[in-house]
C-alpha cells in the first residue's frame, strides 16, 4: 500500500522536475533580452529604457549564471507559485482551478462512453468466441482503430451537428456539449478495451474454477455475475491503467477540436500565445492529473484482486 | 494471440496492409513530381473548384492544388514517421540489449531514464518540446523520437533477458563464439518480429502526432501542405465543399490502417 504510494509520488516529483525544466528552456529560447521584454510588460513600451530594464535584471536574478536561475524557477515551483498569466493576467492558480472541473467532467464522460460501448460489446464477444459479434467487433475495432482521435472528432461534428443537426458542434453551455466529445473519446477507447473485455471473458469463461462452481451447482446466472464478471474485471480495470496516457493526450486533442474549455485547450493556446507560466501550469495539471489516476487504477487493482494484497503481505512478513 | 479470428484471415490483412504501405510509399516518393502543380501556389480565379482534368482532387480555398498538397503532405508526414523510426528504434534496442547483458547499476540507470520518459504522457512530452521552438519540424521529430524508444527498450530489455538465460546460448558463450554471434543468431531472430510490430505502431503513432499537432496549429505550420493543418484550413469550408476536408482525413486514416494492417491488425493490447 505504502510502496503504490512512494511509486506515485516519486513519479508526481519527477512529472513537476520535466515540466519546470522544460518550460524553463522554453523561456530562455524565447527570442530577445527577458529582461526588456518584462520591463516592457510592466511600465508599457513607451515608458521603460536601458535603466528599468537593468533593474529587472537585478530585481529578477537574470544577470545570475543560468544553473542559478533554474534553480530560483524550481524552487518557486516548489513553493506553488505558478506565477501569472502573461496574456490574461490573472494568477494561473485561478485560471487551472476552472479548467480543471471541465476537463476532468470531459474525461469522466470518456471513460463512461467507453465502458457503456466496451462492456457490452466485449461480454457478448467474449461469450462466443469466433461467433459473429466476436468478428465483426474485431473488423470494426481495426477500421475506428486507424481513425486518429481529431479526425473522429471532426467526422462526428460532420455527421452528428451538421449533418442531421442533432448536437451542439463545439463549447460548453448545457450538458448536450458533452455528448459529442465524450462519444469521441470514449470510441477510441472502446476499440481496444472491448478486445480486453472479450479476452478476459472468454479466459474466465473456459476457466477451471468456472466448471467447478456449475459443478457444485450454481447456476450459470450466478456463476456470471459472482464469478465469471470479477475476474474479467482485473485485466480491464488495469487496462483501463494502461488507457490512461492515451485518455490525457486526447483529452489535450479533443478539447482543441470542440473548444472545449479545458486545460488541454488551454495548454494549446499557452504554447500558440508563448504564455509559459499558463503552459508550465497546465502541463504540470495534466501531468499531476495522470498520475493521480493511475494510483487510483492501482488502488483498484488491490481491491478487485485478494491475490495482490496477499503477495504484499507476505513480503512484508519475510 | 486468441483475439486473433483465423490464421489466413490475419495474413490476408497483412498482405492488405503491405500493398497500402508500399502505395503510399510510392504516391510519397513520386507523386509530387508527378503531379504538375506546386502545392504553395495560390490561384484565388481557381479556389474551390471540383475534380477535374487539370486539378485531379479539386482545388481549396486558395485555389491550390488538393493532389499536390496531399502528395506532399503524404511526403512529409512518411518522411517523419521512418526518421522518427529509426531514431528510437536504434538506441532502444541497443540500450534494450545493453542493460539485459551487463545488468547491474547500467540496468538500473537505463529503466530509470526509461521511467522518467514514461512519466508524462507522450503527447504531452512532445507538445512541450514543440513549445520550445513552435513550428520547426526538429522539435517535432526529437518529441516523437524521445517517447518511442522506450518501448524498443523495454521490450527488448525483457525479452534479451529471457533468450540469455537459454541453454542454448549459455552453450555457444562455453564454444567460444563472440557476443556479435550471439546476438545475430540468437537475439535477432527472437526479438525481430516482436520490434517489427513496435516499429509499425510507433510509425502509426508518429504520423497521427505530427498531424494532431499540426490540427491545433502547434506542429508544422502553413504554408507548408501538412495534413493536420489542411484539416484547421478546411474545416470551415465543410458546407460549400465537404468533398475537401473529407480527403486528408481519408490520407490520415489509410496510412495509419495500412501500417496497423501491416502487422496483423490494430487492437492487440
Amino acid at each position: 500500500m505504502i510502496s503504490a504510494f512512494l511509486a506515485r509520488g516519486l513519479q508526481a516529483v519527477l512529472v513537476a522536475l520535466i515540466v519546470s525544466v522544460f518550460s524553463f528552456i522554453m523561456m530562455k529560447a524565447l527570442p530577445g533580452d527577458a529582461a526588456y521584454r518584462i520591463a516592457a510588460g510592466r511600465y508599457g513600451y513607451d515608458m521603460m529604457d536601458a535603466a528599468s530594464a537593468e533593474v529587472v535584471r537585478k530585481e529578477l536574478g537574470l544577470d545570475q549564471p543560468l544553473l542559478l536561475q533554474l534553480a530560483d524557477w524550481i524552487s518557486a515551483l516548489a513553493k506553488f507559485d505558478l506565477g501569472k498569466s502573461l496574456v490574461y493576467g490573472t494568477p494561473v492558480m485561478d485560471e487551472i482551478a476552472v479548467q480543471l472541473g471541465y476537463s476532468l467532467l470531459l474525461a469522466a464522460g470518456a471513460v463512461l462512453a467507453s465502458l457503456l460501448i466496451a462492456l457490452p460489446v466485449g461480454i457478448a464477444a467474449g461469450l462466443r468466441p469466433g461467433g459473429l459479434v466476436d468478428k465483426a467487433s474485431f473488423s470494426l475495432s481495426v477500421f475506428l482503430r486507424a481513425i486518429p482521435f481529431f479526425a473522429l472528432g471532426i467526422l462526428l461534428i460532420l455527421v452528428f451537428a451538421i449533418q442531421l443537426d442533432l448536437l451542439p458542434v463545439a463549447g460548453f453551455h448545457s450538458l448536450e456539449h458533452l455528448v459529442l466529445p465524450s462519444l469521441t473519446l470514449g470510441l477510441g477507447l472502446a476499440t481496444v478495451s472491448n478486445r480486453v473485455v472479450r479476452d478476459a471473458v472468454a479466459d474466465a469463461m473456459t476457466a477451471e474454477w468456472r466448471l467447478f462452481s456449475r459443478t457444485k451447482g450454481l447456476s450459470a446466472r450466478l456463476t456470471m455475475l459472482r464469478h465469471v464478471l470479477r475476474n474479467a474485471a482485473l485485466p480491464v480495470v488495469a487496462y483501463v491503467g494502461v488507457q490512461l496516457a492515451y485518455l490525457i493526450e486526447g483529452v489535450v486533442i479533443v478539447e482543441a477540436v470542440f473548444a472545449w474549455p479545458g486545460i488541454g485547450h488551454a495548454l494549446v493556446h499557452a504554447i500558440f500565445s508563448r504564455d509559459i507560466p499558463m503552459v508550465q501550469g497546465t502541463a504540470l495539471t495534466l501531468g499531476l492529473l495522470y498520475v493521480v489516476l493511475n494510483l487510483c487504477i492501482d488502488l483498484a487493482c488491490r481491491g478487485i484482486d485478494p491475490r495482490t494484497r496477499l503477495s504484499a503481505r507476505e513480503k512484508q512478513g519475510t | 494471440m486468441h483475439s486473433q479470428p483465423g490464421r489466413s484471415i490475419r495474413d490476408g490483412r497483412r498482405i492488405t496492409g503491405l500493398i497500402l504501405l508500399g502505395m503510399l510509399a510510392l504516391a510519397a516518393l513520386a507523386g509530387p513530381d508527378l503531379v504538375n502543380h506546386d502545392p504553395a501556389r495560390q490561384s484565388l480565379l481557381e479556389a474551390m473548384q471540383g475534380p477535374s482534368s487539370e486539378h485531379l482532387l479539386g482545388t481549396d480555398h486558395l485555389g491550390r492544388d488538393m493532389a499536390a498538397r496531399l502528395l506532399s503532405g503524404a511526403r512529409l508526414s512518411l518522411f517523419l514517421a521512418c526518421l522518427s523510426t529509426i531514431t528510437a528504434a536504434l538506441p532502444g534496442i541497443l540500450l534494450g540489449i545493453t542493460a539485459s547483458w551487463l545488468g547491474g547499476w547500467m540496468d538500473r540507470i537505463l529503466c530509470a531514464f526509461a521511467d522518467a520518459v514514461l512519466a508524462l504522457p507522450g503527447l504531452l512530452l512532445v507538445l512541450m518540446l514543440a513549445a520550445i521552438s513552435p513550428g520547426s519540424w526538429w522539435a517535432l521529430y526529437m518529441g516523437i523520437s524521445l517517447t518511442l524508444w522506450v518501448e524498443y527498450f523495454r521490450y527488448t530489455r525483457q525479452r534479451v533477458r529471457i533468450v540469455l538465460a537459454d541453454p542454448a546460448v549459455e552453450a555457444s558463450q562455453l564454444l567460444g563464439l563472440g557476443p556479435g554471434t550471439i546476438v545475430l543468431r540468437h537475439l535477432l531472430p527472437e526479438i525481430g518480429p516482436g520490434l517489427l510490430t513496435i516499429a509499425a505502431f510507433g510509425a502509426a503513432t508518429a504520423v497521427t502526432a505530427v498531424a494532431a499537432l499540426g490540427f491545433v496549429s502547434v506542429g508544422i505550420r502553413p504554408p507548408t501542405a501538412e495534413w493536420g493543418s489542411m484539416m484547421t484550413e478546411l474545416l470551415p469550408y465543410w458546407r460549400e465543399s465537404p468533398f475537401l476536408i473529407i480527403q486528408p482525413v481519408a490520407c490520415l486514416f489509410i496510412t495509419v490502417l495500412a501500417l496497423h494492417l501491416s502487422v496483423g491488425g490494430g487492437v492487440q493490447p
